[in-house]
């Protein structure tokens, strides 16, 4: 389906230069040779088992059993020590994949839905509707953005539901702000005209023919928007208004202020290493993304 | 175009902009984060009582007039009294202001010159071990938690090795220095991925143009080419990216200040957000919103001055 679009999209384009391969080809194979690319996307994939494996109770379906004592320290069998309750910290962590993952996956979810739809018709129809967003969205973003998830979950209360829809609603400026300017520059290139004068309506030209040329920016965002979800969750879990009531990332973390002192570090490893590995991976990745998927860097 | 036409239009700009930023503060705090007075009186509040705390805030006047207080606050910085404290929001400001600053300015500068530097060095080994090695270490400081940073490092450094002062602080010259040495080696830490990420990539941009091309053939040195051409023109990006950044030194690190004890902006802030402190979570993101709209025209002014390409339109 989305093939069929891009295939769609370029076919003039191929027409003029022949037997060149569609960006979205090229950047498959450049992607590929980047062993640190691969790397990248096999981790994201592991991490996204583990997650899909954790919500049916497959893995870690037990991480609220007592294991051992309160806090001890890492062992043969509990390789990241207990918590205060006595329950495995490798299970908690397990467990907080799944927050993790949700929160990047619901929260640049979110802010791409916003971002594409006010970008592209702020862009494409110009005027008084463009001033009016463009007015909006640098309204919103002279805001702190600390400030507006404060003030969203304080609304919102307390929840999953609630962190992805305040970390959404709070990061989709910066896509906004780029899908305008290249909505811009395509609305009159002439494979819309082509398709002005074979009756296309505006959101058929929109969404099946700009849209498909600028979706690489929509992609290298999402990595990005993903990474930083997954950090601020634990801001959010340190201001009080994190996910209750199930292991996260930032819980365990948070934890870590009354642990430390006492010697227990396993807690802060196991949320910080594990949290390490996915951004970190998403990062390469957002940035292999945006070498494969730039057509200004395309052939350098 | 004359440059002041240009600031005159630039600053009626910030009128709508600034009106707008009042109206979603408004609509988040006053409108739909709901009535306060069950939240200021406890329980067993009676409706008199309620009432009468309502007409002491000034909440039974008509929502236009509560708007304008606000724009209005946003030029008087009278932003009323702290519910938690009772003091004037505006002696909270400017008694917070100087510890934030304390540790904010050292930090930043450092940042920004080791950073800057670095960019350079950078660039001059492009494509090398070195500079492959260098972005992998700021994409993996980058992909740290802040907060395991701070916990770790107060922990490690000050409470395990002793090196530094666990918490507090002290005004006076002299007598703030060592409490805020962790705390500014921990922002230097957090900001320095970012940073050097970000002049790098201005650092390349410039080293693949033109001039540079000419500069060589010239027969002049590396060296000098990214001294004296590729720094100075890489000027104009870097200042926008400093002065844009100016405005939330003032306004402090929330989770530094709240973990290390200094009596900050940012603390005051975090202080506020537990203990739901409406005004002053309010006042902060007002502060914020004008700090952050006058900085943005001071550094689009900047740009056209200190780049005379930029045309004004």
């Amino acid at each position: 389906m989305e093939n069929a679009q891009v295939v769609t999209a370029n076919n003039i384009k191929e027409k003029n230069e022949q037997k060149s391969k569609s960006l979205w080809r090229h950047a498959f194979e450049t992607l590929m040779k980047d062993k640190m690319a691969v790397m990248a996307i096999v981790i994201f994939i592991v991490y996204s088992i583990i997650a899909l494996l954790t919500s049916v109770d497959i893995i870690a379906g037990d991480w609220a059993k007592e294991v051992g004592a309160s806090y001890s320290p890492p062992s043969a069998e509990n390789w990241f020590g207990t918590d205060i309750f006595g329950r495995s910290v490798v299970a908690k962590t397990l467990k907080g994949t799944q927050v993790a993952m949700s929160i990047g996956l619901f929260t640049a979810s979110i802010s791409a839905v916003i971002g594409i739809i006010l970008g592209s018709i702020a862009g494409y129809y110009g005027g008084k509707v463009d001033e009016i967003i463009v007015w909006f969205y640098t309204t919103f973003s002279s805001i702190p953005g600390i400030m507006l998830l404060v003030a969203i979950t304080f609304i919102l209360g307390k929840g999953l539901v609630a962190v992805y829809l305040a970390l959404g609603l709070t990061s989709w400026v910066s896509l906004c702000r780029l899908i305008r300017g290249e909505v811009i520059r395509h609305k009159d290139r002439e494979y819309v005209h082509a398709a002005t004068a074979i009756g296309g309506k505006d959101f058929r030209k929109l969404f099946k023919h700009i849209l498909p040329n600028v979706l690489h920016i929509v992609i290298i965002n999402f990595s990005l928007q993903f990474q930083v979800a997954i950090k601020s969750e634990v801001i959010l879990s340190y201001l009080g208004l994190g996910v209750q009531g199930r292991p996260s990332w930032g819980t365990m973390i948070d934890d870590a202020k009354l642990e430390l002192a006492r010697g227990v570090w396993w807690q802060l490893a196991a949320a910080t290493f594990a949290m390490f590995v996915i951004v970190l991976a998403l990062n390469i990745l957002g940035d292999a993304l945006r070498d494969a998927l730039d057509p200004k860097l395309k052939g350098k | 175009m004359n440059i002041w036409v240009y600031v005159l239009r630039r600053l009626l700009y910030v009128v709508p902009i600034l009106l707008g930023v009042c109206l979603i503060i408004f609509v988040l705090f006053n409108v739909v984060a709901g009535d306060p007075t069950h939240l200021l009186l406890g329980k067993h509040a009676t409706a008199k009582q309620m009432a009468e705390l309502r007409h002491e805030l000034g909440l039974d006047r008509p929502w236009f007039f509560q708007y304008l207080d606000l724009v209005k606050s946003a030029f008087t910085f009278d932003f009323g009294r702290s519910w938690s404290t009772k003091q004037t929001i505006s002696s909270m400001i400017s008694e917070g202001a100087i510890p934030s600053l304390t540790l904010t300015i050292p930090g930043f500068v450092l940042t920004t010159v080791f950073s800057v530097s670095l960019s350079l060095l950078v660039a001059f080994y492009r494509g090398s071990f070195f500079d492959r090695f260098s972005v992998f270490i700021c994409v993996g400081l980058m992909s740290i938690s802040s907060l395991a940073y701070i916990l770790f490092g107060q922990w490690f450094f000050a409470y395990y090795l002793g090196w530094f002062e666990i918490s507090g602080y002290d005004s006076g010259f002299p007598n703030w220095v060592p409490y805020v040495q962790l705390p500014v080696l921990i922002w230097i830490i957090l900001s320095i991925g970012p940073d050097l990420r970000f002049f790098r990539t201005i650092m390349l941009d410039e080293v693949y143009q033109d001039y540079v091309r000419t500069a060589r053939s010239k027969g002049l040195g590396e060296k000098v080419i990214l001294f004296k051409h590729v720094l100075k023109n890489a000027m104009i990006p870097i200042i926008t990216y400093v002065v844009i950044q100016i405005p939330f030194l003032i306004l402090g690190a929330l989770l530094i200040e709240s973990f290390f004890g200094i009596p900050g902006l940012g603390g005051i802030t975090l202080n506020a957000i537990n203990s739901s402190d409406f005004p002053v979570i309010r006042a902060m993101t007002v502060l914020s919103a004008v700090a952050y709209i006058i900085f943005s025209v001071i550094t689009d002014v900047l740009y056209t001055i200190v780049d005379p390409r930029v045309r004004l339109k």
